[in-house]
């Protein structure tokens, strides 16, 4: 981890993603560039269809790519055979939206936990031993009792799921991990609780994090650097403070001025704004 | 819509041929020689050779396909190894027996499916927990041992329907319809079980969606919401299954016929099998096909009518 | 924060949960029964089956023959024994042909999809359209009365709807994030079926089993009816049958025992099937969520005492509530969910019902139109909606209130559609609930409705998978105010919106309520959403309103802690870097509140005496109304 800090941890360059085959063939995603240093955030924001997810499904092998590189600690992903992107896995993970979808139900929490462990290569493996210690220091630290390691993710509540699924994320001690908007199915309190784990984790272990969300509000509150998407093509990028504060971009303004905000003198300030945007556009 | 139907019809094309090939290999694995069969253990190797040139038994095999298709487009279908006539003239005596027997059940299943099963969701309780002690009943008992009670109770000791036989459509349709009861009740058990099943778990499951509630919050009525939204929705899935049904009373209809002595396709293609009689099964499996093909041809119209999803394609 | 406890532990087997129902045991029982005896019939079968005693022939049960004797004097149950091995012996050999071609290439076909995908379902195709009791007895003729070769075919024909079953459930499974997890793990493809894929369709497997195995007796037993397979003298269930139909007129009892094991043997299978069919299906749910309340829990939950004065007049309201109580599940045992909610809204008032899930506020929102569904029911207390009393309505009385008095929209646009009728359809169909409509003004109805939630008016032509979500919630919309409507409930009516859709609908709401004066009741999560349209806020927490004041007064000075703590872990007033407060602990589930104060366990300001006893609601002044009794040293905290 001593790397000269200017070198990007991930950098995608001209990223270009179809879907569908034949006559159904669409690009959703289309010239994105994105760059993340070791142990910073970035937030990928935007609306359904803008292909924030589809970005994230990219970097992490899940979605061919058509176009343009994904480079992850200066080797490019796509060029990979399938024994070293394979092995990549220990230093990239994921945590997904959906608690209920991302644990598989038939298989207890120590099992999911333990599974990313098993079948290393050579050089990564580790003993039993050592995987139940990681995996209790792991439980411990995102909250939950070592004996969650023999119950089904059944008898969690979505974030509790939510946070065995950041455990697992960091069984192999990754240096990226994509957040495919891991709080939007969750409720403001638990939220709030799973925004500052994932803070915590970060700042403890100098991940990096790609945070995908629709919610500008969120994505700031976490996000080192924020990117602005529409329709697969990136409108507006900076530094979090200055996208939120002053964005450039109609696009990003109009994204802004919508989200209602939990003031009502503030939400009338907002609602005018919108107003004039619109107005403006015409 | 019509892109649809040209697209089956030309994959239904592809089907009756592969189909045929299926058989018609099978066939050349048949032990033993027809011509022989034909004239018996006592006949002379010369008139054996004759009657196989005759046949075309002493063409390649290919060949022989390729002469029994040209035939099958013209209408030839061969001739029965057992009794010399022509397989479509013993198909087409035959067939209006089958065809009755299959529609009346397809209307039996169809109706009486849709309104036990709508009715079982919508009343549920009692008439639901019925529906399925009836159900696991009908599909338990082998429809040839219901064929053979109800010969036994309806046409033995009451004596209110023809025990056996058929009576053609020509000669009245009173008789015609008296004579097919039994059969087709026989046939349909199982079937209406099914549908009845099918309709009555997709319509709860309809009953439970988002734009039921939204009807009544907009204070349709009951009976609008059950006739109309509810039916329409649920026939989708049941449409499915009683394609599947119908289908399978084709099979169902092999075993009522030998019971009923109804002089169909089923009893024609079990006596045929049972003495060898590979042109005649040949022929019953072309009809058979044909049948399979139509009533997933329907199924797959209808689906398009009543799903818009479909019909936008 | 450990796991929800009081669950027994989940386990995976099906075959414990099977087990544990009735019928599955005897079904299970029933079939291991006749399958070992027939296995084991040389040493079991009283008699010889083909042994003939002419002095014995056509006898009904007797302790020398239980099930009696054929008309060749032969012991019917023994017949019944050896007969079995043939036909259970085809049933198994039609299973495997079929287990062997369906599974693979179900799951082939499910998990890598493409190309693979469409050259298997073409070959379904063909094996469906195949006439299978053709082809079979085809190979009867060919094969010589084989029966091995005819079960097999059987199996092999009838894989192609199989194939589409297992085929259905892997391509679930494959869209699954766990898979996906998995990958990007590093976890090699055969391990992610052998571990993900395959244990998700072993409950499927096992009830398409059962299913097929019944199947394939029926036709087992029907080709030996039509005297294929095995020729006489040798018995076989269906064989026995068709003996017994020759001789219906003699002897009816023969047929019930051959009938009888046929169809008792298809019983068993059937359900077996079900019983793994729901085994399956509860497998992977919480055992012991919401529901089953111990009796100590429902007495806890006892209404804490009357209704207390709201401090607002009711008077003048167009919705009154008082302790609304809704519980879920049998009549008598129900799980409480609604527990004593008081609620007024004021003719043209717009009042936020906002709380985190498990609050209740959904289903009191349903409970105002009577549409809790088959399982859930008002317990006690009273809705009266312009000075008419809705609980104890009668279905066609509330049906005069629904859409005319009260109208809703719902939270998905998409799915609160019919998809079978165009949207104009729909819209004709609610604006003629209440008062009839020609062709010609019902389609001027749907026009105006249109063009009143600014959608022009051909979107009446389209069907819903037609629009987008933003369109389909304003067709709701429309749908809703057909019936003008002096209140509208929106439940969660923009959650499932793009925030720049939302801004819009919530621009047309208020544009419409401004318009025709409406009252609004919005449910809602989002303090933004409430904040930008309502004058009022009601919050709940566990089932119980905890607060209820002006929109503006809740948002400056809470006077709940649990308000006060929501608000503050709300990303938009945090500084960025810096964690967010948190509340800390979790909603109570029914089955766990406490008799004091619900919010007590995770609350910073409790002290003992919130815990004694029940909370009642009371007035803070300025129209204000909050269930907590630190009220005072809340103001000072936040102060």
């Amino acid at each position: 981890m001593t790397e000269q800090p200017q070198e990007p941890l991930l950098s995608v360059t001209g990223l270009a993603v179809d879907y569908g085959t034949g006559r159904r063939r669409a690009r959703v995603v289309e010239g994105v560039d994105l760059a993340i240093p070791p142990g910073r955030t970035l937030g990928l924001v935007g609306e359904s269809g803008s292909g924030k997810s589809t970005i994230g499904k990219a970097v992490l092998g899940l979605v061919p790519i058509a176009a343009g590189s994904v480079v992850f600690e200066g080797r490019d992903v796509a060029r990979l055979s399938g024994r070293e992107r394979r092995a990549l896995g220990a230093r990239r993970q994921v945590v997904f939206q959906d608690p209920y979808s991302s644990l598989d139900p038939t298989k207890t929490i120590g099992y999911t936990l333990a599974e990313p462990c098993v079948n290393r290569p050579a050089g990564e493996r580790m003993t039993r031993q050592q995987i139940a210690d990681r995996m209790g220091s792991l439980l411990g630290r995102v909250g939950l009792g070592p004996d969650a390691a023999h119950r089904y993710p059944a008898q969690f509540s979505g974030g509790q799921r939510q946070r065995i699924a950041i455990a697992r994320s960091l069984m192999l001690s990754p240096r990226l991990v994509v957040c495919d908007e891991p709080v939007s199915a969750l409720d403001l309190s638990v939220q709030a609780e799973v925004l500052n784990l994932l803070a915590e984790v970060q700042r403890d272990l100098g991940l990096s994090l790609l945070f995908i969300s629709h919610d500008l509000t969120v994505v700031r509150h976490i996000s080192h650097e924020i990117v602005v998407l529409r329709g697969g093509r990136v409108v507006e990028r900076g530094p979090a403070e200055r996208v939120y504060e002053y964005p450039e971009d109609p696009y990003t303004q109009s994204l802004l001025a919508s989200a209602p905000v939990p003031d009502p003198d503030e939400q009338q300030l907002r609602r005018d704004a919108r107003r004039a945007l619109a107005e403006q556009e015409g | 819509m019509i892109r649809l139907i040209v697209t089956r019809l030309v994959l239904s094309a592809v089907l009756v041929v592969i189909a045929s090939l299926a058989i018609f290999v099978l066939m050349s694995f048949v032990p033993g020689d027809p011509a022989r069969t034909i004239l018996g253990a006592n006949a002379t190797p010369d008139l054996v050779a004759r009657l196989r040139e005759q046949l075309g038994l002493d063409q390649p095999l290919p060949v022989q396909y390729g002469e029994w298709l040209a035939g099958v487009l013209h209408g030839d279908l061969g001739q029965s190894v057992l009794s010399g006539d022509p397989v479509a003239q013993l198909i087409a005596v035959r067939l209006p027996v089958t065809l009755s027997l299959l529609l009346l059940s397809t209307l039996a299943i169809s109706v009486i499916g849709t309104v036990v099963g709508l009715g079982s969701a919508v009343r549920g309780g009692p008439l639901g927990r019925l529906l399925d002690t009836v159900s696991l009943v009908g599909l338990a008992l082998p429809s040839y041992w219901v064929a053979i009670v109800l010969v036994a109770l309806f046409a033995v000791a009451i004596r209110v329907f023809p025990a056996t036989g058929y009576q053609p459509f020509v000669d009245g349709p009173v008789p015609w319809f008296l004579s097919l009861v039994l059969p087709v009740a026989a046939l349909s058990l199982g079937g209406i079980t099914i549908v009845a099943k099918q309709m009555r778990d997709s319509a709860l499951d309809v009953l439970g969606r988002d734009y039921i509630r939204v009807l009544r919050a907009s204070g349709i009525r009951e009976r609008s919401i059950v006739f109309k939204h509810v039916l329409r929705n649920a026939a989708l899935p049941s449409l499915t299954v009683l394609g599947i049904t119908v289908v399978g009373a084709l099979t169902g209809a092999v075993f009522v016929e030998n019971v009923f002595v109804l002089p169909g396709l089923g009893s024609l293609v079990t006596q045929a099998t049972t003495s060898h009689d590979l042109p005649v099964v040949l022929g019953v499996g072309v009809v058979f096909t044909l049948v399979v093909i139509v009533v997933n041809l329907v199924v797959d119209v209808l689906y398009g009518v009543l799903n818009p999803k479909v019909r936008v394609r | 924060m450990t796991a929800i406890g009081r669950s027994r532990a989940l386990s995976t087997g099906i075959l414990p949960r099977v087990l544990r129902k009735p019928l599955g045991v005897v079904s299970g029982v029933v079939l291991l029964v006749i399958v070992l005896a027939v296995i084991a019939a040389p040493l079991i079968a009283p008699a010889d089956p083909l042994a003939q005693s002419l002095r014995d022939v056509r006898q009904g049960p007797s302790a020398a023959h239980l099930l009696g004797t054929d008309s060749l004097g032969r012991d019917v149950l023994s017949r019944l024994l050896y007969g079995g091995q043939e036909s259970l012996a085809g049933v198994v050999e039609a299973v495997l042909a079929m287990l062997v071609i369906a599974v693979p290439l179900g799951v082939v076909a499910g998990y890598l999809g493409g190309i693979v995908d469409r050259i298997v379902l073409r070959v379904v195709d063909v094996l469906l359209s195949i006439p299978g009791t053709i082809i079979t007895l085809a190979v009867l003729a060919i094969f010589n009365n084989s029966m091995l070769v005819a079960m097999i075919s059987v199996g092999v024909l009838a894989s192609g709807a199989f194939i589409r079953v297992f085929r259905s459930v892997v391509l679930g499974v494959r869209q699954e994030l766990y898979i996906g997890a998995a990958r990007v793990s590093g976890v090699d493809e055969p391990r992610i079926v052998l571990r993900h894929v395959l244990p998700q369709l072993r409950g499927v497997l096992l009830v398409q089993i059962t299913l097929f195995a019944a199947a394939t007796l029926g036709i087992q037993t029907g080709l030996a009816f039509l005297a294929f397979g095995p020729p006489p003298p040798a018995p076989t269930w269906g064989g026995m049958v068709a003996e017994a139909a020759s001789l219906i007129q003699i002897d009816p009892w023969l047929l019930v025992p051959t009938g009888g094991i046929i169809a008792v043997t298809t019983l068993a299978l059937c359900l077996l099937g079900d019983a793994v069919r729901d085994a399956n299906q509860e497998r992977f749910t919480f055992a012991g969520s919401a529901a089953r309340r111990s009796p100590a829990a429902a007495r806890a939950v006892e209404r804490p005492a009357a209704p207390e004065p709201s401090g607002r007049s009711a008077a003048g309201a167009l919705l009154a509530v008082r302790g609304l109580r809704v519980g879920f599940g049998e009549r008598g045992a129900e799980t409480v969910v609604v527990d004593g909610v008081d609620l007024e809204v004021e003719p043209g008032e717009v009042v936020g019902l906002v709380g985190e899930s498990g609050s209740g506020k959904t289903v009191t929102a349903l409970s105002l139109l009577g549409l809790l569904g088959a399982n859930g029911r008002i317990v006690d207390g009273s809705i009266r909606f312009d000075g008419q009393e809705l609980v104890g309505l009668s279905n066609a009385k509330l049906r005069e209130v629904r859409g005319a008095g009260i109208a809703m929209i719902s939270q998905e646009p998409m799915v609160s559609l019919d998809p079978s009728f165009r949207v104009g359809s729909q819209i004709a169909e609610a604006a003629s609930a209440h008062r009839r409509l020609g062709r010609r003004s019902a389609r001027e109805r749907v026009d105006e409705l249109l063009r009143a939630v600014r959608l022009d008016p051909s979107v009446a032509r389209k069907y819903p998978h037609e629009i987008s979500g933003g369109m389909a919630q304003r067709v709701a919309i429309a749908i809703a105010l057909a019936g003008e409507p002096r209140l509208l409930i929106a439940d969660e009516p923009t959650t499932a919106l793009d925030v720049t859709v939302q801004a819009e609908i919530l621009d047309l709401l208020r544009g419409i309520q401004q318009r025709t004066g409406m009252a609004i009741v919005l449910v809602s999560h989002d303090w933004g959403v409430i904040a930008d349209l309502c004058s009022r806020a009601v919050v709940m927490y566990a089932g119980q309103v905890v607060e209820s004041a002006p929109v503006r007064a809740t948002f400056a000075e809470p006077r709940h802690p649990y308000t006060l703590a929501l608000l503050r872990s709300n990303p938009h007033d945090a500084v960025p870097g810096e964690p967010l407060p948190t509340i800390g602990g979790v909603v109570p589930s029914p089955a766990q509140w406490p008799v004091g104060c619900r919010f007590a366990a995770r609350c910073a300001f409790a002290t003992d005496a919130c815990r004694q006893a029940p909370i009642p609601m009371v007035d803070v002044g300025d129209g204000r109304m909050s269930r907590c009794i630190r009220v005072d040293a809340l103001r000072e905290a936040v102060a």
